[in-house]
């Protein structure tokens, strides 16, 4: 499985929304209805299932599905 | 059916003491105590005590000050139950002396295991309870973080910090269901205060209204019910239990 379709998983998952929901520009608060403390919960399942440390700093910038991908797919270059 | 049949329940601080009582209540009342203490003879003599009763207990051994140790400790748990219910921080220690000549060193260790052992347990445990939106946490504070006391400056400020953390936690959680509240005992018999001088018995006896100490199972009375389902509307609280001493 690619990380692209792991994210999206874990997104269907964790935030209870239908998959095509889940688009590249979707913001996890604005569009998937997370709230404060499902972005945190969805970061530590990212952390979780790849097995990295996701820096507060950085997860500050994981605002949408898109940047979400781009960043973990860069940590696991 | 008992009022706890089936909770999973850790408890801290709990191999001798109000956090014994607490264990062995919550075990009565249908509940697996997880205890968690330091020493490891008085863990197992714990447990044996409330194995001995027909009821339900394990003991793990960890500092709640080390936040691996706790969280490895509480991911053993959860995944051998499935679930965790209900944590109860109660591990405390005091390090008297007037604030004048007060070690720093002595500032931080009570800060320590009370306050920050407080915090860590919490945010180990509320992973799991964020998850299954629900659960229950108990702060075991005491008045003297209310109304403050002479020779305890560091005792009483972890204490008042643990209230602040209730009320913030209760905040946070609120929305996954999951409860916090705080206990404040007044003055309870135990080994803590076996070890203070007759008279300073004899005065603080002198200010409670019920004209008496109370003791371990007065609040273990209290986590019952704070942790079971009858106690569903209330979160964010403080509640004393010290015979009227500070109202």
């Amino acid at each position: 499985m690619d990380i692209k379709t792991k994210v999206t998983n874990l997104i269907v998952e964790e935030l209870g929304v239908e998959i095509g929901e889940v688009t590249l520009e979707a913001s996890f608060i604005e569009d998937l209805g997370a709230d404060s403390l499902d972005t945190v919960e969805l970061i530590m399942k990212f952390e979780e299932e790849f097995d990295i440390d996701i820096a507060d700093d950085d997860a500050e910038g994981l605002t949408t599905v898109g940047k979400a991908i781009e960043y973990l797919e860069k940590q696991l270059s | 059916m008992k009022r706890l049949e089936d909770k999973v329940a850790i408890i801290t601080g709990a191999a001798r003491g109000i956090g014994f009582s607490i264990a062995e209540m919550l075990s009565k009342h249908g509940a697996t105590s997880i205890i968690i203490d330091l020493n490891k003879e008085a863990v197992d003599a714990a447990v044996q005590q409330i194995d001995d009763l027909g009821n339900r207990a394990i003991g793990f051994i960890a500092d709640v000050t080390n936040s691996d140790e706790v969280a490895s400790i509480f991911k053993e748990i959860h995944k051998k139950f499935g679930k965790i219910d209900i944590l109860i921080n109660n591990a405390g220690i005091t390090k008297d002396g007037l604030l004048m000549k007060m070690k720093e060193s002595d500032w931080d260790a009570v800060m320590n295991v009370n306050l920050k052992g407080t915090f860590i347990c919490t945010q180990k445990v509320c992973r799991y309870m964020m998850k299954s939106r629900s659960g229950v946490i108990l702060n075991i504070a005491s008045v003297v973080g209310i109304m403050g006391n002479a020779g305890q400056a560091n005792y009483a400020a972890s204490k008042g910090g643990i209230i602040a953390l209730t009320k913030s936690s209760a905040k946070e959680f609120a929305s996954r269901n999951i409860r916090v509240n705080a206990i404040a005992p007044g003055f309870i018999k135990t080994e803590m205060t076996d070890k203070l001088p007759q008279e300073v018995i004899d005065n603080y006896s002198d200010a409670i209204p019920l004209s008496r100490m109370g003791t371990a199972k007065d609040i273990a009375n209290l986590c019952i019910f704070l942790a079971s389902e009858e106690a569903s509307y209330i979160t964010g609280q403080t509640i004393q239990v010290d015979g009227g001493l500070i109202m």
